[in-house]
């Protein structure tokens, strides 16, 4: 009996940290190509306005937060990816939205700094599972394409870790709790990195990754001048600025 | 049968001793404060995501360990006074609050459902050794008529000071005064709603393909409030419209309300409204030329304008304008009416009363000069104490506006001075248990409206009389009304039992007596056998 429980609580482990931790192929059972009668197509969603009601139909791929019966969370299908900003949920039926988990959504789209979102949406779960295998979208950072993968997971290669501000003495430091260094452990990690001259913000979102996440470890272990791989979620904040969810030294 | 007798007293105590009289014991200010000991205190505060702030909150601690090297502070820090109080509450229940905590007084209310749960100051803020201006602190503390009255009496509720402020603001109107005038219009010396609503909708204006012809833009929304709870707060007040009562009634479901919020709507129709929560921050709008009227706490000043040291937009995006700074819109410019609000502090009790003085003498450590004057510049804040405010170093910095775009921005110190004239035209609203929920409401009823407006809802009284009941439902105002005619602090003590607990501990009695008389009656069956 203690080894079934072991057991069940390393695999319950497992599901909660994949989206700190997901990486590979995808990985689909069910029909991921075929959406329900009344159901919105990816394209049809990206052409809907702002403000008017959607449905879709979506996979969870990770968990931001949960709070006061409203989740928030990053899906995807195969041609998209969708944020879904508090959207109802009780506690219960949050411990159900597993990676991988089909998922329909009614809600509205919106627009909130350059990021696109669902919100005041409601769910119900479904038959099916889909976990997205991170694009890379390297080579399209200083594209204006880029947008166009908005929310997805994607992964970054050979990029180089560069200053994200100073320290109280100032010295050069390679992360900043919070956006100016005003946090301290546990608030969200800020890190720049480079590419062909260009550099960018990216951040280990708290809620998404905590401080007790490999990713969260990882970044603040950076120094400035290293060659990283990262795998995260493409969040746009007044411009891209992903949220990412696994950091390697580059091959 | 005494037995059976003692059994039913003791379980009729225990049940009733269960009605809110549980938690701590009420603290007492020990005679003098235990230098030999050790004590380790938690202050939660919160800062607004200003590297300098948190700075300043690690120095203030710093200072204070080396004065008291007993004492050791553990700083937690927050960027939302929600945040807090969601973990306030969730450790509340398992007796791990903080000992010092940064909040709002709306929030203490709730806090104060917890018996003895946080400390009432007075009798510390008298005291003639650890009060203010005590003769045994080892700082150079403001005496208790130095803290601006009207700050002071915003953290009294109940008949008790549950709190000492720590920083006060206001609300300001940051106004692209470029575009005003580029539109033909003058800023009057008093705002007012009409204005404001007049210049919005003649920024509307579009060419042929879209771009608004104020800015040659794809985007615009004129104005734009950050916290809508304030906007109803502040609209209702200077209306002298019903919000609350002082006891706790709730009055915001008026005839005032509803036609604030038809006009909210119309203004939303044709996009010169919107919010925070629909749009985003409005200094990143105004800061690119798509606002022109942005209404900001005073303490959000340092990132409005084109040269604001704090900016969230790309540099290529910044649009070059002259910054106004003004009190917000009013419907009376006679008499004008704004809030005050800004971070208070409280004191959370413990079984140690020691601790609890060690966290009073942190707190009261907040209102020195060295910490007022420091937090107080970097964002539109004033310090709380006539102390801070009329020294020479502080007289010096307002002095000095706009001399860099750091230290001195003028848009920043303007903002503190636009508190510092308005100071007698601030106002707070009551607080009770739930008043917290009441401010929820207020602002969600605009949030609501507006977003109904943008996705093609018809507004009119049967949409707001929905919305209304839908609000009550919601954040459970229909409770409040019902029990929520006591100040928060006399919460505490919950008085009469409600009618269900009379009903179940009568039937348990009852059921005692019941049983009592079966076992007499059995007893006198054998009696009369023998």
């Amino acid at each position: 009996m203690k080894k079934l429980t072991a057991l069940l609580l390393v695999f319950a482990l497992t599901l909660a940290c994949a989206g700190c931790a997901s990486s590979g192929k995808d990985s689909n059972s069910g029909d991921t190509d075929t959406k329900s009668e009344g159901v919105m197509t990816y394209e049809e969603y990206v052409a809907a306005a702002l403000d008017t009601e959607v449905v879709i139909e979506t996979y969870v791929q990770a968990k931001q937060s949960w709070w006061d019966n409203k989740a928030t969370v990053y899906s995807q299908d195969k041609d998209g990816a969708y944020f879904l900003y508090n959207m109802a949920c009780s506690e219960e039926d949050y411990e159900k939205l597993t990676p991988g988990t089909k998922i329909k959504v009614t809600g509205y789209k919106a627009e909130w700094s350059g990021e696109v979102e669902i919100v005041d949406a409601t769910f119900e779960i479904e038959e099916g599972s889909y976990i997205a295998q991170a694009e890379d979208v390297t080579s399209l950072l200083a594209s204006d394409d880029l947008i166009n993968h908005q929310n997805k997971f994607v992964s970054f290669k050979g990029m180089t870790v560069e200053a994200a501000g100073q320290d109280a003495s100032g010295n050069d430091v390679a992360y900043l709790y919070s956006w100016d260094g005003s946090g301290q452990d546990g608030d969200d990690l800020y890190f720049n990195v480079s590419l062909d001259g260009n550099t960018y913000t990216f951040t280990v979102e708290s809620y998404l990754c905590d401080n007790t996440t490999d990713v969260y470890a990882a970044v603040k272990a950076l120094n400035i001048g290293d060659k990283i791989d990262m795998e995260g979620f493409l969040y746009w904040y007044e411009g891209v600025n992903p949220h990412i969810t696994s950091v390697t030294p580059s091959k | 049968m005494k037995f059976l007798l003692s059994l039913l007293a003791v379980t009729l105590l225990t049940l009733t001793g269960c009605h809110g009289k549980e938690g701590l014991s009420p603290f007492e200010v020990p005679k003098e404060f235990d230098l030999s000991k050790n004590y380790e205190i938690t202050f939660w505060a919160k800062n607004d995501t200003n590297k300098t702030q948190t700075a300043i909150y690690e120095k203030a601690i710093s200072d204070f360990e080396a004065l008291y090297p007993n004492i050791t502070v553990k700083l937690r820090l927050y960027t939302d006074y929600g945040k807090i109080y969601n973990d306030v509450i969730t450790n509340i229940a398992t007796n791990t609050t903080p000992n010092v905590c940064i909040t709002y007084p709306d929030h203490i209310a709730t806090y104060l459902t917890g018996t003895n749960m946080v400390v009432p100051l007075e009798e510390l803020f008298y005291n003639e050794n650890y009060g203010f201006g005590g003769s045994s602190l080892r700082f150079d503390s403001p005496a208790a008529k130095e803290i601006i009255p009207q700050f002071l009496e915003e953290c009294t509720f109940g008949g008790h000071y549950y709190a000492i402020p720590y920083m006060r603001s206001t609300e300001a109107c940051y106004i692209n005064k470029t575009y005003v005038e580029a539109l033909g219009y003058t800023l009057p010396d008093e705002l007012t709603w009409d204005f404001v609503w007049q210049v919005s909708e003649a920024a509307m204006a579009q060419d042929k393909d879209g771009n608004y012809l104020i800015n040659g833009q794809k985007v615009l929304i004129p104005f734009i409030y950050k916290s809508t709870d304030n906007m109803m707060i502040q609209m209702l007040r200077q209306y002298q419209a019903g919000y609350s009562s002082e006891e706790g009634e709730v009055l915001l479901f008026n005839d005032t309300t509803k036609e604030l919020l038809l006009t909210i709507a119309d203004h939303a129709k044709t996009g010169a409204f919107s919010t925070f929560k629909i749009s985003s921050y409005p200094a990143n709008f105004l800061n690119a030329g798509q606002c022109i009227f942005a209404i900001d706490s005073t303490a959000g000043a340092t990132w409005m304008g084109t040269h604001a040291p704090l900016c969230d937009i790309s540099p290529d995006k910044l649009v070059e304008f002259e910054t106004e700074v003004m009190p917000i819109p009013q419907f009376d410019p006679q008499n004008p009416r704004m809030i005050s609000q800004g971070p208070s502090v409280c004191v959370f009790n413990k079984a140690d009363s020691q601790e609890v003085l060690a966290s009073w003498l942190f707190a009261q450590y907040l209102l020195t000069n060295d910490v007022q004057i420091a937090y107080s510049e970097t964002e539109g804040y004033v310090p709380v104490t006539s102390k801070a405010q009329t020294s020479f170093e502080y007289q010096d910095y307002l002095s000095r506006c706009g001399e860099d775009n750091s230290q001195y921005y003028d848009v920043k110190i303007k903002a503190a001075k636009l508190l510092l004239d308005h100071t007698d035209h601030t106002f707070v609203t009551p607080v009770f248990n739930g008043s917290a929920s009441l401010r929820d409401a207020s602002g969600q009823m605009i949030e609501n409206t507006v977003k109904s407006v943008r996705r093609g809802e018809t507004i009119d009284d049967g949409y707001i009389q929905t919305l209304y009941s839908d609000m009550a439902s919601l954040y459970r105002l229909d409770q409040i009304g019902a029990s929520g005619n006591t100040p928060a602090s006399q919460k505490a003590d919950l008085g009469k039992l409600p009618p269900m607990s009379v009903f179940l501990l009568s039937s348990l009695g009852i059921a005692w007596a019941l049983i009592l008389l079966y076992v007499l009656i059995r007893k006198m069956k054998k009696r009369k056998v023998y």
